[in-house]
């Protein structure tokens, strides 16, 4: 990214001043290397994020932003509905509520890596991924309304884990005002096949192992012991989330003319969020959250049961779960006001400092786990909510690496084949039903994440916690 | 069983680097070529494309009043069949007239061993969304879609 016209405001804080149609300035969190690398259409992006009505603070850009559709990848926006605000499909994405979800096994990594290649076997079989993996529920129309407006509760409820799992999901597993009644017909067939699915592409199942601890307290808070292992699921709503966000976009698209909005680009398509229109895609937004709430939930069972295949008396207690493609409303205190906002994060994570009331009451002195997914073979961390992370970017930080180069180019470079040899030489089991899937999420197509939650931190959006390293990834 | 119309091995379509997601561009001699052209592209965003069978084909019908919304409405109906009927396609006869598309898409079901199926599209986007003539005269569509 060219440097011309940022403000350097501290070593990971940089300013856009509003120019143009931009009604409120833009913020990038970034340290000197990540924001040199930083595609300029990032700065595009955030800056005319910045110009959609109703707009309060400042568009946000997190350290792993990169080139997204209408708002970019790693972009935080609130919009006030009462003074004109907008909802966007694109700014949150086709994967409604993609997220991570983390669970404790209580296991030395010693244990995990003596049963490694049973235990990677049994998870690749029992875990539906890929393209035209389906899963084994198969649910009547009433039943997805059920799901729709229940979430992980509901799945819990169809015997998927157990109701103490759900204190530790965001919104206890199931968020209100869900509308399936929005959600159309094509969408529900695209789901129909495929709830408890991980989906493909950067989606996985990882056994990892605490490789490092940064924060001893915090840790302890959270029942992260260097050693130990835990499993991280990192998947979205399925097919359905990925058609309500097909269908809005263009309904968004084609009535964006009547609202009056000047669009700089119609990829930011919105509609007011006080709009017919705007109304029935947060219902149906919300309901997509249930689906993918209720998908985790159910791939938490089907794990639990692998691992007590090999290991019987193996329990695995939920850390947290929390999305990072998501418009919620939320209570922000915006120059000394306490105001209700609808906030847009598209590939960034909600990082409640600690006291916050929506953390878990168990978890609430040290802040919400903020989960943060690495590349295939690469590191992941655990991050903690920051005291401060609120006026900084409305309680926001980063939600992964970022890729830094083109899929094409990423087959261009490596083998699928060879890269799951080379990773096995390293101690991680690589089990997916594509090499050239492998191949395209090699590592080296990817930032380094250390630099990223580094930055996170420097920033003062969140705290390192704990560094995780892979043993075992079930990739889609 | 017609014979299938379009070869998509010499079609005339293209991917364009977009972060973490890809561009898909088709070219043609007329505005249905450049749509079929890039849906080929869109298969080969998940798999080669020549190791998709024609065996059988479906249907598509698309209206919307605007050229760039049918483009991407006729990407998204390929998707949408990609994911419900678990299929592929390689071979496309699109018939454009107006606000109206119609096509008939070839393939075959998805075949985990033999398409090593890379990575799921979840949806075309508006992102560098264009349908225009070419100086030459020729044909193009193009859009990012998420994968």
């Amino acid at each position: 990214m060219d440097l011309q016209g940022l403000r350097r405001e501290s070593e990971c804080r940089w300013v856009i001043e509003p120019t143009g149609a931009m009604r409120v300035p833009a913020i990038l969190y970034a340290d000197e290397p990540l924001i040199r690398g930083m595609d300029d259409k990032v700065r595009a992006q955030v800056c005319n994020v910045a110009a959609l009505p109703g707009i309060v603070g400042a568009a946000y850009a997190m350290p792993d932003a990169h080139w997204g559709y209408g708002f970019p990848i790693g972009g935080v926006a609130a919009f006030d509905a009462d003074r004109g605000g907008v909802v966007s499909a694109g700014g949150v994405g086709f994967d409604i509520s993609c997220g991570v979800r983390s669970l404790l096994t209580g296991r030395r990594r010693e244990e995990i890596v003596a049963v490694q290649q049973p235990l990677a076997h049994e998870l690749s079989r029992a875990i539906p991924a890929g393209v035209g993996s389906t899963g084994h529920l198969r649910l009547s129309s009433s039943e997805m309304d059920e799901m729709l407006r229940g979430g992980a509760r509901w799945a819990v409820a169809r015997g998927f884990g157990d109701v103490s799992d759900l204190d530790r999901v965001e919104e206890c597993g199931c968020i209100a005002d869900a509308q399936p009644a929005s959600v159309s017909p094509r969408a529900r067939e695209r789901q129909r096949e495929e709830m408890g699915t991980l989906g493909s592409g950067n989606h996985y199942l990882e056994v990892q192992w605490i490789a490092e601890v940064h924060d001893d307290a915090i840790a302890e808070g959270y029942g992260l012991r260097e050693g130990e292992v835990v499993v991280s699921i990192h998947c979205g709503s399925r097919g359905l989330g990925h058609q309500i966000g097909t269908d809005y976009l263009r309904d968004m698209a084609l009535q964006a003319p009547s609202f009056g909005i000047r669009l700089p680009d119609r990829e930011l398509a919105c509609a007011p969020i006080h709009s017919e229109l705007g109304q029935r895609y947060l219902g149906a937004m919300r309901a997509a959250m249930n689906c993918a709430l209720a998908n985790r939930q159910i791939l938490t069972q089907l794990c639990r049961e692998s691992f007590r295949r090999i290991l019987p008396d193996a329990g695995l207690r939920v850390l947290y779960d929390v999305s990072h493609n998501i418009c919620k409303v939320e209570e922000h205190v915006v120059e000394g006001e306490s105001r209700s906002l609808h906030v847009h994060r598209k590939g960034a994570t909600r990082a409640f400092g600690p006291g916050h009331p929506c953390v878990p009451e168990s978890l609430r002195e040290f802040g919400q786990p903020v989960l943060i997914g690495g590349s295939m073979g690469t590191a992941s961390y655990v991050l903690a909510g920051a005291a401060g992370g609120e006026t900084l970017a409305l309680s926001s930080a980063c939600h992964g690496a970022g890729r830094s180069m083109s899929r094409h180019e990423a087959t261009r470079r490596w083998q699928g084949r060879q890269l799951v040899h080379e990773l096995a030489g390293r101690g991680v089991l690589i089990r997916s039903p594509s090499m050239r899937g492998v191949a395209e999420e090699a590592p080296g197509a990817y930032k380094p994440v250390e630099s990223v939650v580094d930055a996170a931190e420097r920033a003062g959006l969140a705290r390192k916690v704990a560094r995780l390293e892979p043993l075992i990834c079930i990739k889609g | 069983m017609p014979t299938p119309p379009f070869e998509g091995a010499t079609s005339d379509w293209q991917h364009f680097a977009h972060g973490a997601d890809i561009g898909v561009r088709g070219r043609g001699a007329t505005l249905a070529e450049a749509f079929a052209a890039a849906a080929v592209g869109l298969t080969a965003v998940v798999t080669d494309p020549l190791q998709v069978r024609p065996l059988e084909s479906l249907h598509v019908e698309c209206v919307v009043a605007d050229r760039e919304l049918l483009f991407q409405e006729w990407l998204n109906s390929l998707v949408f069949l990609m994911a419900t009927r678990r299929m592929l396609f390689s071979r496309f006869e699109v018939r454009i007239a107006g606000d109206s598309l119609e096509a008939d898409a070839w393939g075959e079901p998805v075949d985990v061993v033999r398409h090593a199926p890379a990575v799921e599209v979840k949806g075309a986007t508006l992102t560098e969304l264009a349908v225009r003539q070419e100086p030459d005269g020729r044909w193009l569509a193009q859009c990012v879609v998420d994968v």
